[in-house]
């Protein structure tokens, strides 16, 4: 038999409703390589050791007595990104902010996860309250690529893809505000989707910026991701913002069939500066929609030249709004030896918070004072409101939009441009997403030069990720997943 | 000197009584222990969403149909951003882009005549916690059960000229807010709470002065007394060759003088922005219709209606409406006794009375309806007097006591038992030899000495006409 932690979630969860394997041996086994590997790849901040025997125990009681029948989850160890509220678990955003924080509610998508008998294994690493593309502004340490672990496993859900990828957990959640679950996933060669903005409650997710965040599944393959999708998706009361339809089988949109499926390359795509192996591999991706029978054109939508500027400065400023409650009053750090209320503001913030967070706490607010309001913040929204209807036109036409999912492959972890010039520029390819409301994805689809995973980028129109869905997974047919082949090897480096 | 004329603008917050906070399913109920009517949503726990309490959006627009606004169709929330330790998210969800109502009015009256007063928006947003100072302790701690209440801002146009004006703008402000149900609108509890914006200018100018805002104002003494106060002082800089600085002041009533806050560089800049977290509020046509037709009858229309329903006077049909819980009261002990004229006259004489007396708010008085019918029915059946009915009346108007009980209970009822009255009258003739005899010479006052005097006797708890019977008898 194959290694169990090697094994996709569906795969794993059929085994233990068919009672080939019962949930402790899946969480022990799980357990047993996370402690074997986490050492180098650093991707928990919090392993649930306790607790997830807990859960085994009763989630084996309950399938044990006849529950769970078709919950493609039951008994699978999942890992949390640490932004996602779990009740008595600490939940930190890999911040010294919340080092100590333990919320005392669980976020909707924990809920739906226990409700789908999954089992959550622990809390991975990011960068801090998910801002950056690499997960090395985390307070709680750097996360390494298990393709290579002198790379970086992306950002912000770092932690989520590098477990996915080194079989510290067999699927993981992540969020996504401007690609944090695209672009890590694309690094660690693995699934990640953004759902349709609404999708997924975001109750218990601690925000970044509000309007754009969105909680997605970072698995192995295609179907496992489906299956993940339809576990923590559908409409939740306690979230204002989360779309009020039919809740959605999406399994039943896993069909190899694209024939006549219209997919369209934005031309903008193909004139970033895309690493050459990102440029060939996905011009070969396009090659093999063709041979199934899609439709391929490359069209103009110059609308979304702004998109990064426009993200920046609503991603800034809600996130400048929204961070502003870490006062070191109620919760989190507080600062000693402070005199008078400001100087504890000034002093918590100040030390709590780490320099990325900082800067962007700052631009937000230069951005909204009310001078500046109309020259940032509300030009932003008009040219998100442009960038939401190309999309919208767009998808008059085409079924799906294909893209590289990042500029490059995951930079080395010492590569300090990496963050700066680079990161803005790939954001090109994601940012719009959010901004636009709408699903995509990044699915493995080839390696470059040096072995490193190279990800491919399908976007859908709003609550159409039936659509992505089918065409990821009729591509994942002629490209199957791809186990980064060095993860043992790497631990005795 | 120059005459002067003071430009007066009002902030009005009043919370609404709704049963549960506007983002979460809290209890709104004022004076429960610190820190028991919260959640993860009202105390800012990172990740926690609001989600809005639709009755506050129609106590907002009823608000806005009874101060003949505009409603906003498409309304927004927006975020008010600025760190105090008892606003836990630091932002306050309010509305400053598209508030719920806008250009509304509401005429007043004060011995000048009537004048209206322009109403320039009304907008949505959530209370903050409460600070209580330990100074002991030299400590400072946080109640969040008021953090999240809701309440509107009614912000008006700069209409009004004198504290006689601002009191009736007031004054019909909270009468129009009670007869809706929508507040209790207690300034000594903050359930409404006033800021003064207050500028002056020479009499005839055109152009508005430098105004001033003024905060902590807890009671309508204090609000006219800081209307005065504050008159006198920019009226003092300008004529001593100064110029008004635009701030913000705190009253202190005990000095009886304002104290600079901070001034408009040190305002703070709000960074309002749309509440992403909340979707976009539609008030549909069907919403508003159906609010304007359950909007209560008014004072005016009470007035109108009292006078021809139940034949009172203008006057006493303006008293009795001056509260909507008296003109309640009125109404429903009038419908179970059939007295309207016993009922005005008891509300009118004695209830108006005690209330100035122990200067209560009508809304605190623990009469009802029942008690207050219970009451003149036993009068009227003669089992109790005028006098004690007083008693009884002052006692069930402060206190939550039922009249029978109590009447009962205090031996306070008429004594029909006739030899009671027989032993009492034997005793007064024995004690009043010469009255006898003058009455028995002819002398008619000599009797109704004696009367007096039983029914004195009797501490005015007999009926006179039974007294008057058995002296007769006895006197024979």
């Amino acid at each position: 038999m194959k290694e169990i932690t090697s094994m996709s979630a569906i795969a794993i969860s059929e085994k233990i409703r068919n009672r080939e394997l019962s949930v402790e041996e899946v969480v022990k086994a799980q357990l047993e390589t996370i402690k074997k590997r986490e050492p180098l790849y650093n991707c928990y901040i919090t392993i649930m050791e306790k607790e997830a025997f807990e859960q085994a125990k009763s989630v084996q009681r309950k399938i044990d007595s006849g529950e769970f029948t078709d919950s493609p989850l039951a008994g699978v160890p999942v890992a949390i990104k640490d932004n996602i509220c779990t009740g008595g678990v600490r939940t930190t955003c890999a911040s010294k902010m919340l080092e100590n924080f333990i919320p005392n509610y669980d976020a909707t998508v924990i809920d739906r996860l226990r409700d789908a008998g999954a089992i959550l294994i622990g809390k991975v690493n990011l960068d801090e309250f998910a801002m950056g593309g690499t997960t090395k502004t985390s307070y709680f340490g750097i996360t390494r690529n298990p393709w290579n672990p002198e790379h970086t496993p992306g950002g912000s859900s770092g932690g989520s893809s590098a477990a996915v990828a080194s079989e510290e957990a067999f699927l993981s959640l992540g969020s996504d505000t401007g690609g944090s679950i695209r672009q890590p996933a694309a690094y660690c060669g693995i699934v990640g989707m953004k759902p349709t903005y609404g999708t997924v409650s975001r109750y218990g997710l601690i925000p970044l910026a509000s309007s754009l965040d969105q909680i997605g599944p970072l698995t192995r393959n295609v179907s496992d991701c489906a299956a993940a999708l339809e576990v923590i998706s559908g409409y939740d009361p306690k979230d204002s913002t989360s779309f009020n339809i039919n809740k959605y089988s999406y399994r039943n949109s896993l069909k190899s069939d694209v024939k006549g499926m219209k997919i369209g390359v934005p031309k903008i795509y193909l004139e970033e500066s895309l690493n050459d192996d990102i440029r060939s591999c996905f011009m070969k991706a396009l090659k093999t929609f063709e041979d199934m029978g899609a439709i391929i054109e490359i069209f103009d939508m110059d609308e979304i030249r702004c998109s990064v500027q426009a993200y920046y400065v609503i991603a800034c400023a809600e996130a400048s709004s929204n961070l502003s409650r870490y006062d070191g009053i109620l919760y989190g750090f507080m600062a000693e030896g402070y005199e008078g209320l400001d100087e504890l503001y000034k002093k918590s913030r100040g030390e709590g918070f780490g320099y990325e967070v900082k800067r962007r706490i700052i631009l937000g607010a230069h951005m909204l004072i009310s001078d500046n309001y109309e020259t940032y913040y509300n030009k932003a929204r008009k040219i998100r409101n442009i960038i939401s209807r190309a999309y919208a036109k767009a998808f008059e036409k085409y079924d799906v939009l294909l893209s590289p999912e990042s500029l490059n492959t995951a930079p080395r972890l010492d590569d300090d441009n990496s963050q700066k010039k680079k990161e803005f520029r790939s954001e090109i390819l994601n940012a719009s997403v959010n901004l636009a409301g709408i699903p995509a994805m990044s699915i493995p689809c080839g390696t470059d030069k040096k072995g490193m995973p190279i990800g491919l980028q399908l976007i859908g129109n709003k609550f159409d990720e039936a659509s992505i869905l089918r065409a990821a997974y009729s591509f994942e047919q002629t490209k199957p997943y791809m186990r980064p082949s060095a993860i043992e090897d790497n631990l005795e480096r | 000197m120059n005459s002067y004329e003071t430009i007066i603008g009002l902030e009005v917050h009043v919370e609404l009584s709704t049963a549960s906070k506007v983002f979460c399913g809290c209890s709104t109920r004022f004076g429960e222990k610190p820190n028991t009517n919260c959640c993860p949503v009202c105390m800012g726990i990172p990740g926690a969403l609001p989600v809005l309490n639709k009755k506050v959006v129609e106590y907002a627009v009823s608000t806005g149909l009874a101060l003949n606004c505009t409603i906003t169709k498409e309304c927004m929330f927006d975020r008010k951003n600025y760190f105090y330790p008892d606003l836990p998210k630091a932002y306050q969800i309010s509305q400053r882009y598209s508030p719920i109502a806008r250009n509304g009015s509401i005429v007043i009256n004060t011995n000048k005549g009537e004048k209206a007063i322009g109403i320039n928006e009304i907008h949505i947003e959530e209370d903050a916690g409460k600070l209580i100072h330990d100074a002991d302790n030299n400590i400072t701690l946080v109640d969040y059960n008021r953090s999240g209440v809701p309440l509107i801002e009614i912000v008006s146009e700069p209409d009004m000229r004198s504290s006689e004006e601002v009191l009736a703008y007031l004054d019909k402000l909270r009468m129009i807010i009670r007869y809706l149900g929508v507040s209790d609108c207690k300034m000594q509890e903050g359930s409404m709470r006033v800021d003064i914006n207050l500028s002056v200018r020479k009499a005839g100018a055109k152009v508005l002065g430098t105004r001033t805002e003024i905060k902590n104002l807890n009671s309508l003494r204090a609000i006219a007394r800081a209307i005065e106060g504050e008159s006198k002082r920019q009226i003092d800089i300008l004529e001593s060759g100064g110029s008004i600085i635009q701030e913000t002041r705190r009253w202190d009533d005990s000095a009886n003088e304002s104290q600079r806050l901070r001034s408009k560089e040190e305002a703070q800049d709000y960074r309002y922005f749309p509440e992403p977290d909340l979707a976009p509020l539609a008030v549909s046509d069907e919403m508003i219709d159906r609010l304007r037709l359950l909007l209560p009858e008014f004072r005016e229309e009470r007035i109108e209606r009292y006078q021809k329903e139940y034949g009172l006077s203008y006057y006493d049909a303006t008293v009795l409406t001056s509260s909507k819980k008296i003109a309640d009261i009125f109404e429903e002990a009038t419908r179970l006794c059939n007295m309207p004229k016993e009922v005005s006259n008891w509300l009118m004489v004695e209830g108006m009375r005690i209330l100035k007396e122990k200067e209560i708010d009508p809304w605190d008085m623990c009469l009802t309806p029942n008690r207050l019918s219970d009451l003149i029915l036993m009068i009227e059946q003669g089992k109790i007097n005028r006098t004690q009915a007083k008693e009884v009346f002052e006692k069930a108007f402060l206190e939550d006591i039922d009249p029978k009980a109590y009447i009962e209970k205090h031996g306070l009822g008429m004594i029909s038992d006739l030899d009671t009255i027989i032993m009492t009258a034997r005793r007064v003739i024995d004690e009043n030899p010469q009255s006898v005899s003058d009455f028995k010479r002819g002398k008619t006052k000599a009797f109704g000495y004696l009367v007096g005097q039983t029914m004195k006797a009797m501490q005015g708890r007999a009926d006179p006409k039974a007294v008057n019977e058995v002296l007769q008898n006895l006197l024979k």
